[in-house]
């Protein structure tokens, strides 16, 4: 798996959330993705950046673009240096929330994306990454 | 401070929501739609979400919290518009907006909050 393109974006207001669709959406573009798998990435995209905001304090976006062979793809990485996630199951699962949100950001932007990991740790922070393939 | 217009026809409200909304635009639009329905006395709200390229959990509970609030000030809500793969990704998120009626078009919400109208005028005489 090769990376083509990098680009780091913070993650501090919620203007950055809106800028980091606006981003996935036009890298999602450029490699020619179908209108319903931009719509899930930038959903999904939506979804986290505002969890690293809400529940992280803030943080940054990494979007890279992605070649596999004949396959192209977007991966995503939402880092925070906030509280962590003490139970990262517990926390995927729908309904799930501390905040004032539905609690669908974690489980449901995994049901949005190809490949779902999740790093955290209690007191440093968490890392997501997310990846979709064309 | 931005704000998403809120229009008076009769007795309907109607939004366009025509930008990528941050969360406070949002929140604000929620305020904004209440005070509206309680100053003007209006019986129905329609939302056109139909320039929206994305509704994430947070602008879904807007638009059902909306609906909520309206229905407790006497007012039905419609949602029009909203594009199919917006739809796609909202159910697979796990959003189905219950509560929230919904209809393809702008013609097809004002039918639907006009029929609403005319009943509960019928009931009353």
């Amino acid at each position: 798996m090769r990376v083509l393109n990098r680009e780091v974006m913070p993650l501090k207001t919620s203007s950055d959330v809106v800028m980091a669709r606006q981003k996935v959406r036009l890298w999602a573009v450029d490699l020619k993705f179908s209108l319903v798998d931009q719509t899930k990435l930038v959903t999904a995209a939506s979804e986290l950046a505002r969890n690293a905001l809400d529940h992280g304090k803030g943080g940054s976006m990494t979007i890279e673009s992605l070649s596999n062979g004949s396959k192209s793809g977007l991966r995503l990485f939402f880092e925070d240096q906030g509280p962590g996630i003490p139970d990262i199951e517990q926390a995927l699962k729908d309904g799930f929330t501390t905040g004032s949100g539905m609690g669908l950001g974690l489980g449901g932007s995994k049901r949005l994306v190809n490949e779902f990991s999740i790093e955290s740790e209690v007191g440093k922070g968490t890392r997501i990454s997310v990846i979709r393939w064309k | 401070m931005d704000r998403i217009p809120v229009l008076r026809m009769g007795s309907l409200l109607l939004i366009t929501i025509q930008v990528d909304m941050h969360d406070k635009l949002a929140l604000q639009l929620q305020d904004d739609v209440t005070e509206r329905i309680s100053e003007w006395g209006a019986t129905g709200v329609l939302i056109d979400i139909s320039s929206l390229e994305i509704v994430d959990s947070f602008i879904g509970r807007m638009l059902a919290n909306i609906a909520a609030m309206s229905r407790v000030l006497g007012a039905d809500t419609v949602v029009v518009g909203m594009q199919p793969a917006v739809a796609i990704t909202l159910v697979e998120l796990g959003m189905s907006l219950p509560g929230v009626r919904t209809a393809l078009s702008v013609e097809a919400g004002m039918e639907l909050l006009y029929g609403a109208a005319t009943r509960a005028d019928d009931a009353s005489t």
